[in-house]
């Protein structure tokens, strides 16, 4: 007697996803926030009508591992390139992926004024406290005290100042319909993380304005630790720092249900 | 259509409205501004895009993002103004998208101030942003001019898939003239195969300026090299006034060459045999034509609003074969006709020598008439 062993497929590559090895790190957190990227292209049926704009930094070869249109910007200016994306193509869905570097440093006036001007586009900001791709050196979100490269004695917040807390800053604009934070260092932060970016694209394909997840992720190379070591960093040293919470949620997004 | 009086700023805004721009991304500066106030005002009645940035950096960057989908795009501004824009320019060159730019140039370096000015022609004709790229300049004289430059930026921006600026001096801009508008273009261009638009039916598209193999970058500057070179073989553009018999050619771009005209006909009422070129074109150079002089007349004389930066340019396409003398106003004063007849009669009456650097005779002769 032939018993047959149902199955069901539980786990594939996104459809928005490339079938290409990414060039990130073992331990690195960028592979994560990239595939929960495209798991919410798949389930709202986006990829087709996508344009992605992608960040000079560690993640500037996002444009390879979406299977969606992209375009490359120049450090920090990718939201006014989405903007002017979107501008034309008012229609389509258009996301910025960047870091903080490229974010909270050079592009602190794009992205400030992106947000102030309600662009309706969704932006996904990768927190490490480093500067990845240069190899390691102080982020405006580098925490008091760490060392890196060009903080070697550790950051001395009486000459470098303090970390930037993206998400509570840009929450204070009233162009912004969303502004969460959210962690990639447990499974069910991941699950979080996932929800507040399916969330960030539907805010903005329904219009409702300026829409941000700031994601905790690890460097475990630039760190000098191992990828476990890395999420641990980020759950005892991070999380203080950046406290984990939804910053802004406007209140015809606080509707929606996903 | 008839001729209407018009502000050189506003005109240049509305040809390029006319020529079916689709999205504007502007900061004000002056003596630009009007070009940006036209466009906030014209722009959304035709649902069309219009944003005043936070900087010149954003921009242009808007720029970038809305010349990848393919739609006609623009910015304007003024020399301070664009030297911010040298980043975006640069990636706008990399990745080979059109983006037409309006530099309505001012006094300078620095904050400089808001007079009429060339000193930017270094700049923007001899590069600008980083890496190895070169972009379209076309040098008005006249609102008309500016009109029509515009509409043709346009054309030869998305031809060559290239950066077509529209070099017009702080005259060009704030003078008011009698001119022509063109016909309103209908907006119906077919999407270009390379634009991003969302990857519907097809595979996905990327736009990017990053070659990080050396040797897929070395092709692509090689790709940018022949494309420019076929540009240079097909788009040099420039007016002659009196070179047929001429002995001496006066050669200048925009406002100078105008006010460089004048001087040019008053000497002919002398019976000096001298001509005019007016590059209009500033970049491709119309280097073979003035090589081409070089064998016919006596001497040039280069004159400019600035300290003799396209001189340079000139002095490469006559190659010592002639005379090359120099002439020019700085930092926003603009020379009066006489200015010029002066050094036409100069260089007709007296003898020429080849010797030295003619910026240094001209410094000499600019500042004791400043005394």
């Amino acid at each position: 007697m032939v018993t047959t062993i149902p199955y069901q497929i539980v786990y594939s590559r996104p459809e928005s996803f490339s079938e290409v090895s990414t060039h990130y790190c073992p331990g690195c957190t960028h592979g994560i926030a990239h595939r929960l990227i495209a798991e919410v292209l798949d389930e709202m049926g986006l990829r087709e009508k996508t344009i992605g704009v992608a960040p000079v930094g560690c993640s500037v070869f996002a444009y390879n591992y979406f299977n969606c249109d992209f375009v490359e910007a120049a450090h920090g200016r990718a939201p006014a390139m989405a903007t002017g994306i979107k501008r034309v193509l008012p229609d389509r869905t258009v996301f910025t992926y960047q870091g903080d570097g490229d974010l909270a440093s050079i592009g602190m006036a794009e992205i400030m004024h992106a947000a102030a001007r309600g662009e309706n586009i969704t932006v996904v900001f990768i927190n490490n406290a480093i500067y990845g791709m240069t190899g390691g050196q102080m982020a405006p979100t580098s925490l008091p005290g760490q060392k890196t490269t060009s903080s070697p004695r550790g950051r001395d917040v009486e000459t470098t100042g303090f970390p930037v807390r993206m998400a509570e800053i840009l929450s204070k604009l009233d162009g912004v319909g969303y502004s969460v934070r959210r962690s990639l260092h447990d499974p069910k932060n991941i699950r979080l993380s996932k929800k507040a970016i399916r969330m960030a694209f539907e805010v903005q394909s329904r219009g409702l304005g300026f829409a941000i997840v700031e994601l905790l992720s690890t460097c475990p190379t630039n760190w000098g630790m191992t990828p476990k070591e890395a999420l641990h960093w980020v759950e005892d040293r991070m999380i203080p720092v950046f406290p984990l919470g939804d910053y802004k949620i406007t209140s015809s997004v606080a509707g929606i249900r996903v | 259509m008839a001729r209407e009086l018009l502000k050189g700023n506003i005109a240049m805004a509305e040809a390029s409205i006319r020529a079916g721009v689709e999205a504007y991304f502007g900061y004000p500066i002056t003596p630009q501004t009007e070009l940006l106030e036209w466009m906030s005002l014209r722009m959304p009645e035709l649902g069309r895009a219009f944003l005043q940035a936070e900087s010149e950096v954003a921009a242009i960057n808007m720029v970038y993002g809305a010349a990848c989908t393919g739609k006609r795009v623009m910015s304007s501004s003024s020399s301070p103004g664009v030297s911010l824009m040298m980043e975006g320019l640069s990636y706008i060159a990399g990745t080979e998208v059109p983006v037409v730019l309006i530099d309505v140039v001012r006094g300078g370096p620095g904050l400089g101030n808001i007079a009429p000015s060339q000193g930017d022609y270094n700049q923007i004709v001899h590069g600008g942003g980083h890496g190895d790229y070169h972009a379209i300049v076309l040098a008005p004289a006249s609102v008309q001019e500016a009109i029509d430059l515009t509409v043709l930026a346009f054309d030869l921006a998305e031809k060559y898939r290239a950066i077509c600026i529209v070099l017009a001096d702080g005259n060009v801009g704030q003078m008011m003239e009698p001119a022509e508008l063109p016909p309103m273009l209908p907006l119906d261009r077919p999407v270009p195969d390379w634009a991003v638009q969302g990857a519907q039916g097809r595979e996905r598209r990327i736009l990017s300026s990053i070659y990080l193999k050396p040797e897929d970058e070395e092709v692509t500057n090689i790709r940018l090299l022949e494309r420019w070179q076929t540009i240079e073989a097909n788009e040099v553009r420039f007016k002659e006034y009196y070179l047929e018999d001429a002995e001496i050619a006066v050669i200048g771009f925009g406002s100078a060459g105008r006010v460089a005209y004048s001087a040019v006909r008053a000497a002919r009422a002398e019976g000096i045999r001298v001509g005019l070129l007016r590059p209009i074109t500033v970049s491709p150079f119309p280097s073979a034509r003035i090589a081409e002089l070089a064998s016919q007349v006596r001497a040039f004389l280069v004159a400019e609003m600035n300290t003799g930066q396209m001189l340079a340019d000139v002095q490469l396409a006559v190659s010592g074969r002639a005379p090359v003398e120099f002439y020019g106003r700085l930092g926003g004063v603009v020379p009066f006709p006489d200015e010029i007849l002066t050094e036409i009669q100069r260089i007709a009456y007296r003898p020429m020598t080849m010797n030295g650097d003619p910026r240094r005779s001209w410094l000499k002769r600019l500042k004791s008439q400043m005394e």
